[in-house]
């Protein structure tokens, strides 16, 4: 009968808050600002607590909620205290850090393993497992920053780059109009619309087939470090021209996956449509295209990252003064690495966003196919 | 209608040369054959010997290199564009976008059926091949045999006499294909149908043929025509019975003819 549960992560974080007990205090002496007394006694009461309980045979899901709480909000008063006091962590401070991050991760394996049979708590459970871990990149990235001084224009904190973005919407929100809702937007349905048409086409006659087919190949082929600054001297500086070079980026994949996505019906169900003396576009629109939905989707999600690429690229060739792209171009040259980060961001979400809707619409429309059945 | 002599299928001295890299094969040569209205005619022999493009040849999905072949009077091209025949494959071919009643209604809807005249045929056929109530599942919902069921029944949908079917219930267990084939004698009897059947097993062709097509290979041709003498009304327990078991037998010995030519 033992009353300690076997926790390699519980006991090795025991150490370590010990270890850390043992060297403190938690900045070096010529910290501007110190810790006050009942900070740091609330941080260790926070994680010794967590750590005892977490190895005390309680209920899981009660270990689970207390570890949350505890080994985060003691690591939010470690951290939060950083500002000011850049590279003056000492051993302990990290100690205490890894102790925490241990934690966590007991906290994670806690709820991976548990058996939940309402749908609700786990999809929020979904949630939460990789918010956890998101947040630990966060904080590890925040503390080694801020901890060991790492200059501001090689890597900001995480902290600094949020009170950026927070402080400068209305120029992201701005940048985005620019180079989103015009350039992306117009060059991706423009692109794939075409590449689209052009493998009907294709298709259909075979002149467009023999001729234009190694056409289109030589086109995927064309640098968009190339193309970009024609596009620009054709279509002017403004947003036409970076929705230009997205077209050209997009049309590629659409046309080769949809053509793809034309020969993948059987031969039984083209029999099957020949023998109803079925013309052309009857199997084209009830067999053909409905079994290329799956590769016409594969074009749909390439193409929604490559569009945002292909824009933000673009924009570094000439643009008016707005537009993401030139805004990472010239916020480089003037050193203010944490907006560079803080479009990088905003890039990051508005592309997995972009995504996500591709793939929900793909789930909408090829639910039949093999791979989205689910049970 | 009432004339019974009419000729569904006439082939005459038909035959089918496929040129491939090794030089030609021949799928079929020298077919004399002649399918009246309401038979049901088996083609039974080994693989190889033609049965299916025999029927493709009909279905006007091959075509061939010498003979003639008529198809309710045109060729087999006028055939298919004046739509006179449903074709039901080795697999169901359903397509998994489509319900099981949109599947049928796939014919219909190529066909320009009105919308009220589509939802009446959806339901007979779905009726005549018990899978009344599955008409809104997906295909890949459905065991195999009640697969193979929705595609006899959108072979059946729309106004063909001629039904040919390859081999349908081969991918079937012997269980499941009993009972299809005693369903498929059913619905022949109150469709009135003419019906082509492909098949290698003797049993399913004397159970259920008024007329047994034996074929052998290399080239594919005709080896023996048989007309049963069972009668239309046919329990399984028929196939326990000496008249069943001596048609078998004559079916049999037509198979191993046709091999023991080619050595």
């Amino acid at each position: 009968m033992t009353i300690l549960k076997r926790s390699w992560q519980s006991w090795l974080a025991l150490a370590l808050v010990l270890a850390a007990l043992a060297t403190l205090p938690l900045l070096s002496a010529e910290a501007p600002i110190a810790y006050k007394p009942i900070r740091m006694f609330s941080i260790f009461v926070l994680t010794i607590g967590a750590t005892v309980i977490s190895l005390l045979p309680l209920p899981p899901v009660f270990v689970a909620v207390t570890l949350l709480v505890c080994a985060h909000f003691s690591t939010g008063l470690l951290i939060s205290r950083l500002a000011g006091n850049e590279g003056m962590a000492s051993t302990a401070f990290f100690f205490i850090l890894a102790a925490n991050w241990l934690l966590a991760w007991r906290c994670v394996s806690i709820l991976s393993e548990l058996r939940i049979r309402s749908r609700a708590i786990d999809s929020l459970l979904r949630l939460v497992i990789p918010a956890i871990f998101g947040a630990w990149i966060l904080i590890l990235w925040e503390a080694v920053t801020r901890g060991f001084g790492i200059p501001f224009i090689i890597l900001p904190p995480p902290s600094a780059i949020g009170a950026r973005l927070a402080s400068s919407i209305p120029t992201l929100w701005a940048d985005m109009q620019q180079t989103v809702f015009k350039a992306v937007i117009f060059g991706y349905v423009v692109g794939c619309a075409s590449g689209f048409a052009v493998a009907i086409l294709a298709d259909r006659i075979a002149f467009f087939r023999r001729g234009l087919l190694p056409i289109a190949n030589l086109m995927s082929a064309l640098p968009i470090i190339g193309v970009a600054p024609i596009m620009v001297m054709w279509f002017g500086f403004d947003w036409q021209s970076k929705a230009a070079v997205v077209i050209v980026m997009t049309f590629f994949p659409m046309l080769v996956n949809t053509i793809a996505g034309l020969s993948a019906a059987g031969s039984m169900e083209r029999d099957l449509m020949r023998s109803y003396a079925s013309d052309y576009w009857q199997t084209l629109t009830k067999l053909r295209l409905p079994a290329a939905m799956p590769f016409i989707f594969n074009a749909l999600k390439i193409n929604s990252t490559l569009a945002l690429i292909g824009a933000i690229v673009a924009e570094f060739f000439g643009t008016p003064i707005v537009g993401m792209g030139f805004r990472i171009s010239t916020e480089i040259g003037r050193m203010n690495v944490d907006m560079v980060w803080a479009e990088i961001t905003v890039a990051a979400f508005v592309g997995s966003i972009f995504y996500g809707v591709v793939t929900l619409g793909e789930r909408a429309l090829t639910f039949w196919h093999p791979s989205n059945r689910g049970g | 209608m009432a004339e019974n002599n009419f000729s569904v299928v006439s082939a005459r001295k038909l035959g089918l040369t496929f040129e491939t890299n090794d030089g030609p094969v021949h799928a079929l040569s020298d077919v004399d054959l002649e399918v009246k209205r309401g038979d049901f005619v088996s083609f039974i022999g080994p693989s190889g010997c033609g049965k299916t493009t025999f029927l493709r040849v009909i279905a006007d999905l091959e075509s061939a290199t010498s003979g003639e072949i008529t198809v309710n009077g045109m060729t087999p091209e006028g055939a298919r564009k004046s739509r006179s025949y449903g074709y039901v494959f080795q697999a169901p071919a359903l397509y998994p976008w489509r319900t099981i009643e949109k599947n049928i209604a796939l014919p219909l809807e190529i066909m320009n059926y009105s919308t009220a005249e589509r939802k009446e045929r959806i339901e007979r056929t779905l009726d005549l091949v018990n899978l009344a109530g599955f008409g809104k599942k997906y295909p890949w919902q459905l065991s195999g045999g009640m697969q193979q069921r929705a595609s006899i029944a959108r072979a059946l949908a729309f106004d063909a006499d001629l039904l040919l079917m390859d081999e349908p219930f081969g991918a079937l267990d012997e269980i499941v294909r009993d009972h299809l084939n005693e369903q498929l004698l059913k619905l022949w009897a109150r469709t009135e149908k003419t019906i082509c059947f492909v098949t290698h097993s003797i049993p399913e062709a004397v159970y259920l043929s008024t007329k047994i097509v034996v074929m052998s290979p290399r080239p594919g041709r005709v080896t023996d025509v048989i007309t049963s003498t069972l009668p239309k009304d046919r329990p399984l327990e028929i196939r326990e019975t000496p008249e069943f078991l001596a048609i078998a037998h004559r079916v049999r010995e037509g198979l191993r003819a046709g091999h023991s030519y080619e050595e």
